[in-house]
């Protein structure tokens, strides 16, 4: 069975989120940068379980960016993995990253794409599905559990107010979440095996930009906090009942 | 013309479609067009009825396969809509099968796709629409280029209003293949409200101490009706299911009311909360972060405040 883990950077989840240019760029100075934390807690962590459970598994990472990324796709080998890709490109339209690794993808005519369910900068959630299109395969998204035996995979999926259990076979593209894997810490046995892992940079494929980001703007400031007396706790209720309509 | 997805749940039509409706109807008017919509599907609701949302038109595809979820047959089946009526823009829920369908549509039909969005779009020069990036931290405004246009909209984004005018239902004629997804089963907490589509929110985090302690975020969330939610920590000391956990890492959601017990207002927790349009705070720290971001607040014990704020909203309810 071969594997395709779709990893992207993000900014760390405490990174201070500001913008440059006019507000039409993100602020990236001085930004701590991660594995998205979808992508790595629970897609990665998930098929390199697969792979411990079956040493004949073959898992490839895959990451669409610039050579500024190789320290997040090493800190990925680290984790697991055999090897990794890079498509170096710099395009950020989901749709043409999902076709730069759709292609890769069926090229390498992988069992089982994972991607996290979105990512924490652009919250697209669309990598998975369009990857799935592209190869005119089955989509689970929002996955909790994935469980396989053979060619037939179980898998739990988060829908509204609750769950569903799916069965597919193989090939399948799956987006993960929290539920399918616990977070790792690399040891230095593998952050020590991940400098001589192949990582491959590709040029990209010609595809097609559908959109693009004219600008960006900050929520607006807080008025600020109204406190209300803990002695008094009922004039909460009656401002959010009278005043705020809450409810 | 603008076609809205409306989606069903075991035959049911899920609260978000009707929001998705409106959207759709507004954005038409906006166009100078009419908006339709597409169920797939058996469903046993009045479709009819969903004129009251804005739409014409429901176009129907009434076959037992589609009533169980499966993206690619989704897609396929919205795009033979699309193509057959000639839409230009099509408008998803944000919700968990928008997030499926949405993307695979947009890349059958080279459609540009907005996910997240939370207002209208600003067509004034061009097509822009404005959604949610970095968890709820901030806005894009993203230009979508291709002719054909998808928007999934976020729930909660956008205010419902209802006339009293009817839908036309027409079957749409067209053949299903055979799922290559088979569901074997749906386990759905019964009795409890949806958290990405309610009104109201009550969540508990650490403060509370334990699980044990969790009633009066239940006892207050069924007197209002709300949806309970978690803290990260909480979810992860098992404390509290983990479809319950709200933050960067967890669920983002915008309700109308947002109470956080226990919660000290972590960067993460406020990014999947801050578009909640009213934020209340109760926590004994008063320098808890969570304050900054607040609309009411009160500094103090939970254990001691909780009860007497239960008691004055079953007041309230009592004499509703």
């Amino acid at each position: 069975m071969k594997i395709l883990v779709c990893i992207s950077k993000t900014p760390d989840t405490t990174a201070k989120i500001a913008f440059a240019d006019n507000n039409t760029k993100f602020a990236a100075e001085g930004v701590q940068w991660i594995i998205n934390p979808y992508d790595e807690w629970y897609a990665l962590v998930r098929a390199i379980e697969l792979k411990e459970a079956n040493p004949a598994v073959v898992l490839h990472l895959i990451n669409v960016g610039n050579a500024d990324n190789e320290p997040i796709i090493r800190k990925a080998l680290a984790l697991g993995g055999d090897e990794a890709i890079r498509i170096n490109s710099e395009i950020s339209d989901s749709f043409n990253v999902a076709a730069q690794i759709a292609a890769i993808a069926k090229e390498g005519n992988y069992d089982l794409v994972f991607t996290g369910k979105e990512t924490i900068d652009y919250n697209g959630s669309s990598i998975g599905g369009m990857i799935a299109e592209l190869l005119d395969l089955p989509f689970i998204s929002h996955a909790v559990t994935f469980d396989i035996e053979g060619n037939n995979a179980t898998v739990t999926r988060e829908i509204e107010g609750g769950e569903e259990v799916d069965k597919a076979t193989l090939p399948l593209v799956v987006s993960c979440q929290k539920g399918m894997a616990e977070q790792r810490i690399p040891n230095m046995k593998g952050i020590m095996g991940a400098r001589t892992k192949p990582l491959k940079v590709m040029e990209p494929i010609a595809a097609d930009i559908l959109t693009s980001i004219a600008s960006f703007d900050l929520p607006p400031v807080k008025a600020g906090v109204k406190l209300v007396s803990a002695e008094n706790p009922e004039e909460l209720v009656r401002l959010l009942h009278e005043e705020a309509k809450a409810f | 013309m603008v076609l809205v997805f409306i989606d069903q749940s075991e035959g049911h039509i899920k609260k978000s479609s009707f929001e998705a409706a409106c959207y759709a109807a507004t954005v038409a008017a906006q166009l100078g067009t009419s908006a339709e919509a597409v169920l797939l599907g058996v469903t046993s609701d009045n479709l009819s009825s969903l004129g009251n949302y804005g739409v014409k038109k429901v176009h129907t595809i009434a076959n037992e396969t589609l009533t169980n979820f499966d993206a690619q047959l989704y897609t396929k089946a919205i795009a033979q809509v699309v193509e057959t009526t000639n839409a230009d823009v099509i408008v998803f829920s944000n919700n968990t099968t928008g997030k499926a369908v949405a993307p695979r549509l947009s890349a059958k039909l080279k459609a540009g796709l907005v996910t997240g969005a939370i207002a209208l779009p600003d067509t004034s020069n061009g097509f822009t629409v404005k959604k949610t990036v970095f968890s709820g931290k901030a806005f894009a405004n993203i230009n979508i280029n291709t002719p054909k246009k998808i928007i999934a909209l976020n729930p909660n984004s956008f205010n419902v209003s209802i006339t009293t005018d009817t839908a036309e239902v027409v079957p749409f004629n067209t053949s299903v293949d055979a799922s290559k997804i088979v569901v074997s089963a749906i386990n759905k907490v019964t009795g409890e409200v949806s958290l990405s589509e309610a009104d109201i929110v009550v969540s508990g985090g650490r403060g509370l101490k334990g699980p044990e302690n969790w009633g009066l975020v239940t006892e207050l969330a069924t007197l209002l009706g709300a949806a309970t939610a978690c803290s990260r920590p909480v979810a992860d000391i098992h404390w509290r299911p983990h479809h319950e956990h709200v933050g960067q890492t967890g669920l983002a959601i915008a309700p109308n009311l947002y109470i956080a017990i226990g919660i000290s207002g972590a960067i993460q927790h406020l990014a999947g909360v801050n578009r909640s349009k009213i934020i209340v705070v109760i926590n004994k720290d008063p320098e808890a972060p969570f304050f900054k971001a607040a609309d009411y607040g009160i500094v103090g014990d939970a254990f001691e405040v909780m009860p007497k704020i239960i008691e004055a909203v079953r007041k309230i309810k009592a004499t509703a």
